[in-house]
């Protein structure tokens, strides 16, 4: 057994977590800030921090991400993070030539209590800017929220300091990105097109961390967010946020700042929830819905019908990031499967409350935790506790699906032991057949490799 | 082969390394780049700080302290004080691996532990939910020790790990708890982490129990942390040649076998770097000599094993290694044999860790492959220069805060295993006994050093020396392959290993020929983007096939 001191009675901890649904704000703020083009993201603490962000994300996508970092050191912890900002902003542009760094904070600045507004404004008045180049920020401290808050505060970031209304609508629409992949990212795009709308999606990060092999390596790869388009947020007609945690924030911001009317909907995972994002962008366009999505719709519908047999009633445990979740347990529940234990580490009652409108009509027997104390320590012993037929989450999910012989479909993030999810989307119709083809694949191959001899079946 | 000859002059290379930068910047990096010569050896800059700005491949403290040293010790409940983040991604991605002897036998390297600090805790002070994790890990799994680390914020609200821990300590009694300051801020990068965890270890658990273990000859591995396996390989090519394992530090080790190590009559040390500490403090207290070995390449695997019989004196023992030496050799050779015509003649470049980019370009020479550069990311000087350099070696702010023990002989246990006239007579015979002579006189002239290479400069090398490969880490990896050069990670060795011994060293031929010999590099251009190609143009193909 790899977790063998998992026990199965089920203790209160106050102190310990064990196992984390969740990782820190930066690695957020960091993803986020690769979907703008020609930015360098860069981390206010010390080497440790961004020396991790980079990596972990390096290992999920097997992609260069590029980050800079303050390297503080005991100083710099003592007196103030300011010198060590300014000296990297000089050194950023004169090295690496950035259009945009996008500055998060860490745990550490965030205790002492730099302030990257005063700071970067500092830069700017000192001329450290070059003309044209811009810096922009977020405070994202770990010892709140999680790493999704740090995606959403810096995509609020990214919102509030380049949107600017010239008074002159555009026609387009702001569809606000939670967090995804590049691959669902690019599928938004491709969905919009074939609809006929005009959008500008961000963050992006297509064509930023699925980057082709040239021979030669892209410091800062043709894809991201434009600054022209950031700017032009503002004059959009209004705004899609996908996600109430990880897009809404900035939906809001955006609102706020330059009056432009947003609606939130639920990342487009399975087939209602893109039902929903398509009946939204097809309104909010003024476009009718082509033949062509109501075809791929149909595919999907008619998969599910097929083959609902192996589907039915079959229980499920799953963990991740809330704006997943929510959409991924009503597809599960649209395929008249069993979701029986969901926990999140992410805190926050909205989601909180979504799940349980979710859960409350259609499975209110279903274990559901989020915040403190919801990781995945907790959900091994649930499962040890009523048994499931299929686990669902990020790679750490594995440890647990190999000791209680799962199976285990990999979702989420990180992901660090297989590819796929930057090439193949989870989101739209198209990514609603990659999971169910999924799903069919492990339960189906785990039925084969349990069936006795004379029950082992040629056609499924 | 003219090694130097077809290389571009590396005081050219130097300068367009540090063009680009600012020039207090260009200043710094200038004294870290160095143009070697084996003969006088020159002064690297090494173990400064990294400018604010630059990617750097560092990482911190505290990824020295739990991640390097402590983390391959299998039956610590390792609980980090801090913020999720810190844990997290510490969480197995070293690959420490370790084989407990029976299914129930304790094993939390699978475990992430976490106080996971929130905002109340950095206002108003986090000792009693990091109190409150201890006792429910306590609860939980009654180990037989817990290790608690902090995390940047800790130092600053003032959180005394030390205290809570003793207080836990003192209230458990059957449960070692002890603590590390080793918050990312300090010192410049994980090697300051690797010193407070040898202060830690030597503290709270070398020493401990002084039950005798049989064996002839009993020895310690140090600075072996069991990636890939390479521990397995080191204690199945000791126990073949009769020697006996007290402990490592710390790959695949156990608490008890640590808090035995002192029962040990040699320390060799594998990783100069991240454990030099522990050798010289278990000297001092205990009288046991340390011994610099590398098990990285087959030649120096043997040559390893030869030391340690020398030092040991032993005529069995010395028949002995001869004999697993005879064995295992011809193995290897069989391979290498098979291999050498395709890498020979190859060139590689090696910017990893504190020891490894050392070790590894043994490896290469036995490939046939030349180092052209090489360079740590968290080393001192007396890695590069030998530690004949240590007393000149400028204490500055950074390592200044970083505690040194004060050890003194044990009252009971010192025993020096070999008088000063066997070291003397031992160091006659070439054996570096408690020393290292470093990097840099294992290089051929003018090759280059650098040292804590920037992401700025890995690029301009790689476009100016073209190496066939280069050898770093995770963040370096796919960087330098969309370059079109494959890069084999020697922190995680891509997933592979073990690269010790002799079947490490067999791993590691096949893995190398794999990567530099790959089809796929081959195949970055489309056909239509090579030349020759008819770029749109009509070829004007006519019907070839015609019915009759
Ligand atoms: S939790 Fe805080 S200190 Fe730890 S890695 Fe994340 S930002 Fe850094
Ligand atoms: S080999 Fe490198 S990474 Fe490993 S312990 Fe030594 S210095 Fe650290």
């Amino acid at each position: 057994m790899l977790l063998r001191h998992t026990s199965k009675e089920v203790k209160v901890r106050e102190g310990l977590t064990i196992n984390p649904a969740k990782t820190c704000q930066p690695i957020g703020a960091m993803y986020a800030a690769l979907g703008i083009h020609g930015c360098l993201p860069h981390s206010h603490g010390s080497q440790g921090c961004c020396s991790y962000h980079r990596s972990t994300l390096t290992r999920h996508y097997k992609e260069p991400v590029m980050a800079a970092t303050s390297s503080f050191t005991e100083g710099a912890s003592v007196f103030g993070g300011q010198a060590n900002l300014l000296t990297a902003i000089e050194t950023i542009f004169s090295v690496y030539d950035p259009d945009i760094i996008a500055v998060h904070s860490t745990c550490l600045s965030e205790t002492i209590g730099d302030d990257l507004q005063q700071i970067t404004r500092k830069a700017k008045d000192d001329g450290k800017v070059p003309e044209g180049k811009r810096v922009i920020f977020a405070s994202t401290p770990s010892f709140i929220g999680s790493h999704v808050t740090g995606y959403a505060n810096m995509v609020t970031g990214i919102a509030e300091q380049f949107a600017v209304s010239t008074g002159v609508k555009k026609n387009q629409i702001n569809i606000i990105a939670g967090w995804m992949e590049p691959s669902d990212m690019r599928e938004i795009k491709r969905l919009a097109k074939e609809l006929g709308v005009n959008i500008v999606l961000f963050p992006d990060t297509s064509d930023v961390l699925d980057a082709p092999q040239t021979g030669k390596h892209e410091f800062y790869p043709k894809g991201g967010t434009t600054i022209p388009e950031l700017e032009s947020i503002g004059d959009s007609r209004h705004t899609l946020a996908l996600g109430s945690i990880s897009a809404e924030p900035a939906a809001i911001a955006l609102e706020k700042k330059c009056k432009v009317p947003f609606e939130t909907l639920e990342v487009p995972i399975g087939l209602t929830a893109t039902d929903r994002f398509i009946m939204a962008l097809s309104e909010i366009g003024g476009v009718s819905v082509p033949d062509e999505i109501t075809a791929e719709r149909g595919r999907l519908v008619d998969v599910i019908a097929d083959m609902e047999q192996y589907f039915y009633g079959k229980r499920v445990a799953l963990f991740g990031d809330p704006d997943q979740l929510v959409p991924l347990t009503e597809f599960l529940l649209d395929l008249n499967m069993k979701p029986v234990h969901i926990v999140s580490g992410t805190p926050g009652q909205r989601f909180e409350k979504t799940m349980r409108e979710i859960l409350d009509t259609r499975s209110p027997e279903t274990n559901f935790k989020n915040g403190i104390g919801a990781d995945m320590f907790l959900l091994h012993q649930w499962m040890k506790n009523e048994p499931v037929d299929l686990l669902i989450g990020n790679t750490y999910g594995k440890y647990m699906a190999r000791d209680e012989d799962v199976p285990f479909i990999r979702f989420g993030f990180p992901i660090l032991d297989r590819i796929g999810h930057s090439y193949f989307p989870n989101v739209g119709y198209s990514g609603g057949l990659r999971l169910v083809e999924k799903i069919l694949t492990a339960l189906l191959d785990r039925q084969d490799r349990d069936a006795l001899e004379e029950k082992f079946e040629l056609v499924m | 082969m003219g090694t130097n000859t077809h290389f571009p002059d590396p005081s050219v290379v130097r300068e367009e390394l540090i063009q680009k930068y600012p020039a207090k910047v260009a200043k710094k990096r200038a004294k870290s780049i160095i143009i070697n010569d084996p003969q006088i050896i020159p002064e690297v800059q090494a173990n400064v700080r990294t400018v604010p700005g630059i990617i750097t491949q560092r990482g911190c403290s505290y990824a020295g302290c739990k991640g390097v040293v402590l983390g391959p010790t299998r039956d610590i409940v390792n609980i980090v004080h801090g913020p999720i983040g810190c844990s997290f991604y510490a969480w197995m991605t070293r690959r420490n691996q370790t084989r407990t002897e029976s299914l129930t036998d304790a094993n939390y390297i699978p475990y992430c532990f976490s106080t996971d600090m929130q905002e109340e805790n950095v206002v108003f002070g986090g000792e009693k939910k990091l109190k409150q994790a201890i006792q429910e890990a306590y609860d939980l799994f009654h180990p037989k020790s817990i290790a608690i680390f902090s995390t940047c914020p800790v130092g600053l609200i003032g959180d005394d790990v030390h205290a809570a821990s003793k207080e836990m300590r003192e209230k458990f009694g059957d449960c070692n708890v002890f603590g590390f300051s080793c918050e990312g801020y300090r010192g410049v990068s994980q090697s300051a982490g690797h010193h407070i965890a040898n202060n830690g270890v030597f503290k709270h658990m070398v020493g401990r129990d002084n039950t005798p273990t049989e064996g002839k000859f009993k020895l310690n591995l140090l600075g072996e942390y069991n990636i890939g396996g390479d521990a397995f390989e080191i204690e199945r090519i000791f126990e073949k040649a009769g020697l006996t394992l007290i402990s490592s530090f710390s790959g695949n080790s156990t608490i008890s076998q640590l808090e035995n190590s002192h029962m040990a009559d040699l320390n060799v040390i594998q990783c100069h770097r991240s454990i030099n500490y522990m050798g010289d403090m278990m000297e001092t207290k205990y009288g046991i000599p340390w011994m610099k070995v590398s098990f990285v390449g087959a030649e120096s695997s043997a040559k390893s094993l030869r030391k340690i019989a020398e030092y040991f004196d032993d005529d069995e023992l010395r028949a002995q290694v001869e004999a697993v030496i005879a064995e295992e050799m011809p193995k290897v050779k069989a391979v290498i044999d098979e291999i050498l015509p395709r890498t020979t003649g190859k060139t590689a470049m090696l910017f990893v860790g504190g020891s490894r980019a050392h070790h590894y370009q043994d490896l290469f020479t036995e490939l046939g492959m030349t180092t052209v550069a090489a360079g740590y990311e968290f080393a001192h000087r007396d890695d590069y220069e030998g530690r004949d350099v240590l007393p000149t070696i400028k204490i500055d702010a950074d390592s200044k805060n970083i505690e040194e023990l004060k050890v003194l002989p044990d009252p009971e246990l010192y025993n020096p295993r070999k008088t000063e006239a066997e070291l003397e007579a031992l160091k006659e015979k070439g054996l570096e006994i408690n020393g290292y002579s470093g990097m840099m006189q294992q290089m051929t002239k003018k090759s280059l050093v650098v040292d804590d290479l920037s992401h700025y400069e890995s690029e301009k090398l790689i476009e100016i020396y073209k190496p066939d490969i280069f050898c770093a880490g995770i963040k370096e990896k796919y960087v330098v392959q969309k370059m079109g050069v494959p890069l084999k990670q020697l922190h995680s060795y891509d997933y592979g290993g073990p690269y010790t011994g002799f079947e490490g060293a067999v791993n590691f031929y096949k893995d190398i020929d794999r990567m530099v010999n790959n089809p796929v590099w081959k195949l970055i251009k489309a056909p239509w983007q090579k030349t020759g190609a008819t770029n749109g143009k009509s070829k004007g193909l006519e019907a070839t096939y015609v019915t009759q």
